[in-house]
C-alpha cells in the first residue's frame, strides 16, 4: 500500500500538547514542512519563547535554543552572529515578541538581521491563562481587562507586522491567517518565502499568523475560526506587508 | 613573543579578549566601561571576530546566549545600572550552563550613581544577582597586567565549568593607563562540545533550554548545579598574600583597594606593626582557606572596601566570627589613601590593646 500522508520529517513524535482547537499545530507542521522541502533541518536551530509557542522546541527535529521571555530575537541573533551559514528562525507568541520583546524585535528588523520569525497572533497570553495582550483588539474581554479593554486606559491593539514591515531591515513581511485550507496553504508560501529570504541573506523576515486560542477566547474551535476572520482579520493588515525590491527578484 | 605596551585597562580587557580566541562580542556603551567595546569594534573584525553594538543590555546579553550556545567564545562588558540589565541573561545562562565572559567595570550606585570606582556590586557579582540559585565565577584584578591575565583566566573557566565567568574591575582601573606585558598563552584545552547546538547535522537534535516540567525535574537540576558549584568552591579559590607570615593583623581587600592595601602594609611595616594582606583573587568562590592558618594566630581583620560593607560579610563566615573583624570604607566614587586607612588600623590596634590590657 503507498503511504500518501504522514508526519513531517521536521518534526518528532512527541504529540501536541495544545488545547483542542488551538491552531499552533498547524502552523508547526508548515513550518517542519518547509524545514523538509527546503532540505535545512540539519542546518537550522529554532529558537523558543516562554507560552505556549515555548513547547516548539520539544516538538521539532531540528536544534533547539530556549530564550527567556521575549528574548528569542536577541538569543537568535547571537546564534546567526556565531554561525551566519546556518538558518536560524524564532516561534514566538504576540506577547513573546510585541510586548516584553519589543526591543528586539524593532532592532532585528533595523539591522537586518538574516533571521527568520514567526509570530503567532491570538490576540490574548495563552499559557498564563488568558490576559490582556498588545494584540488584544479593542473591547474584548479577557481576565486582565475583564470589562473589555478600554483604549483609553488600556490602549489599542498595535499591528505589530506592520510597524516592522515600515522599518528598512525588514526584507519581507507577511500578515497570514490558518483559518481555512486555503489560507493554510496561503500560509506556508509565506513561511517558505521567509526562510528563501533568509537563505538568500536579503535581510530580516518575519511571518505573523493569525491563531485561535478557543480555551481562552471561551469559544468552541469552529466558533474560534469564525471569530477570528469576523474580527481579527479586519484589524490587523493581512497579505505581505513587505516584499523588498530583492526580494520581488527571488 | 612577549610585548609590553601601554593600554587603558578597559583597552587591555579587549586585547586579552581577542587573544583568548574571543570571537564575539556584543555590547552597549556605558561610562567607564566603554572603552572595551571601542576596542573591540577596532580591533575584533580584523581578527576575523564579530563586535555588535545591541539595543540595550538585555539584548547584547542574549546575544551571548545565543553565541555561546554554539560553543563560541563571546564576551560582553557593561558598568553597573548596565549590569543590572543583564542578570536575567545571566540566570538563564548560568541555567543553561553557558560559558561566557562578562566584564563588569563597577561605577558607584545606586540608582544612576555616578562614573567613579566602586565596589559595591559585590553582592550582586558573587550572590547570584538574577533570579534562583546560581553562581558567576568571579574574578577581581588590581592592576593592568591582572585585567590581562584574569580576562584570559576567565575564558579558560568558563569553559573548564561551563559556567559565566564574570572579571570584576572599577572605573579606576578601567580607565587608568599602565604598561602590561602581551603575554602568550598556551592554547586552551579542549572541552567537551558534545552539547552545543550548531544544527543537527548526522546526529540526534539537541535542546539547550532550563524550563523544568515537574518540581522533580527541578530539584534535580538544582542538586546537579550545586554538586558543580561545590566543586568550583573546592578547585578555584585563588589569593595573593602580602607579609602575612608573622601579621598580628590582617586587611582583607580586593581589587583597587587591594592595591592600595600593600602601600598600608608596607608603612605599617616601617612603623613596626605586623600587618598583612589578603587580597582575594576570586570573590566567587570566595578564598576561605585563605583564612585557616591565621585563626588564633591573629589579633584582628579589617576589610577595605568600597561599599557599605559587603565583602566583611563572606570574611566573617571565613574566620567564623573567630576573629575580631572590622570595616573601613569609602563610598560614592571616593579611594581611601593608604594613610587613612592606616590611621584607621592604628586606632583599631589602640582599642584591641586596651581590651588586651583590662582582660
Amino acid at each position: 500500500m503507498n503511504k500518501v500522508f504522514s508526519r513531517s520529517k521536521g518534526l518528532t513524535d512527541v504529540p501536541f500538547t495544545f488545547c483542542p482547537g488551538c491552531t499552533h499545530g498547524i502552523i508547526m507542521r508548515l513550518i517542519a514542512e518547509v524545514l523538509e522541502e527546503l532540505d535545512i533541518l540539519e542546518e537550522t536551530i529554532g529558537v523558543s519563547p516562554v507560552g505556549c509557542a515555548g513547547f516548539s522546541q520539544d516538538f521539532f527535529t531540528c536544534d533547539f535554543v530556549g530564550a527567556a521571555h521575549g528574548r528569542a530575537q536577541a538569543v537568535g541573533t547571537g546564534i546567526k552572529r556565531a554561525l551566519p551559514h546556518r538558518t536560524v528562525f524564532t516561534y514566538q507568541g504576540d506577547g513573546d515578541i510585541a510586548a516584553i520583546g519589543t526591543q528586539h524585535a524593532v532592532h532585528v528588523a533595523a539591522r537586518g538581521e538574516k533571521i527568520t520569525s514567526i509570530m503567532v497572533n491570538n490576540a490574548i497570553y495563552g499559557m498564563t491563562g488568558g490576559q490582556m495582550a498588545p494584540t488584544t483588539l479593542t473591547n474584548m474581554k479577557t481576565s486582565t481587562s475583564p470589562f473589555g479593554r478600554d483604549p483609553q486606559t488600556m490602549g489599542f491593539p498595535m499591528d505589530f507586522p506592520k510597524l516592522l514591515a515600515g522599518i528598512p531591515g525588514a526584507a519581507y513581511v507577511a500578515s497570514v491567517s490558518v483559518d481555512s485550507p486555503k489560507n493554510i496553504k496561503k500560509t506556508k508560501d509565506a513561511i517558505r518565502k521567509a526562510f528563501k529570504v533568509q537563505q538568500a541573506g536579503l535581510g530580516f523576515s518575519l511571518v505573523s499568523v493569525l491563531s485561535t486560542c478557543p480555551t481562552n477566547w471561551g469559544l468552541n474551535p469552529s466558533e474560534s475560526l469564525k471569530w477570528l476572520r469576523e474580527n481579527m482579520m479586519p484589524i490587523y493588515e493581512m497579505g505581505e506587508l513587505k516584499v523588498s525590491e530583492e526580494v520581488e527578484k527571488l | 613573543m612577549e610585548e609590553k605596551v601601554l593600554l587603558k585597562g578597559n583597552e587591555i580587557i579587549g586585547e586579552a579578549a581577542i587573544r583568548s580566541g574571543c570571537k564575539l562580542f556584543f555590547g552597549y556603551p556605558i561610562t567607564p566601561s566603554t572603552e572595551v567595546i571601542e576596542y573591540l569594534s577596532a580591533n575584533l573584525p580584523g581578527q576575523g571576530g564579530t563586535v555588535l553594538q545591541a539595543e540595550d543590555e538585555i539584548g547584547a546579553i542574549n546575544m551571548c546566549y545565543g553565541a555561546a550556545c554554539t560553543g563560541s567564545r563571546v564576551m560582553t562588558a557593561s558598568s553597573s545600572p548596565g549590569v543590572s540589565l543583564k542578570q536575567e541573561g545571566l540566570s538563564y545562562s548560568a541555567a543553561v550552563e553557558l560559558p561566557m565572559v562578562i566584564v563588569n567595570v563597577n561605577r558607584c550606585g545606586p540608582g544612576l550613581g555616578g562614573l567613579g570606582p566602586a565596589q559595591s556590586d559585590y553582592f550582586q557579582s558573587v550572590k547570584g544577582g538574577g533570579h534562583g540559585d546560581y553562581h558567576l565565577i568571579v574574578l577581581a584584578p588590581s592592576k593592568a597586567q591582572e585585567l590581562y591575565d584574569y580576562t584570559m583566566q576567565a575564558f579558560d573557566l568558563a569553559d573548564q565549568y561551563r559556567n559565566p565567568v564574570m572579571v570584576l574591575t572599577d572605573g579606576y582601573l578601567g580607565q587608568t593607563m599602565e604598561p602590561v606585558v602581551l603575554k602568550e598563552r598556551p592554547p586552551a584545552q579542549e572541552w567537551d562540545r558534545s552539547w552545543i547546538v550548531d544544527g543537527a547535522e548526522g546526529r540526534e537534535k539537541r535542546i539547550l533550554a532550563s524550563y523544568s516540567l515537574t518540581n522533580e525535574i527541578g530539584e534535580a537540576n538544582n542538586l546537579y548545579w550545586e554538586a558543580k558549584y561545590k566543586e568550583i568552591q573546592k578547585k578555584e579559590q585563588q589569593w595573593e598574600e602580602f607579609h602575612t607570615e608573622d601579621a598580628d593583623y590582617l586587611i582583607v581587600s580586593y581589587g583597587t583597594t587591594g592595591r592600595i592595601s600593600k602601600s598600608t602594609v608596607l608603612n605599617a611595616r616601617k612603623k613596626g606593626i605586623k600587618l598583612g594582606l589578603i587580597r582575594p583573587i576570586t570573590l566567587w568562590p570566595f578564598p576561605v582557606n585563605a583564612f585557616k592558618p591565621f585563626l588564633g594566630k591573629i589579633k584582628g581583620i579589617v576589610t577595605v572596601e568600597l561599599n557599605t560593607g559587603q565583602m566583611i560579610e563572606d570574611v566573617k563566615l571565613a574566620v567564623n566570627c573567630g576573629v575580631p573583624v572590622e570595616l573601613y570604607r569609602r563610598q560614592g566614587g571616593m579611594l581611601p589613601t593608604e594613610t587613612e586607612i592606616l590611621e584607621y588600623i592604628e586606632e583599631m590596634i589602640m582599642k584591641t590593646d586596651a581590651k588586651e590590657v583590662q582582660a
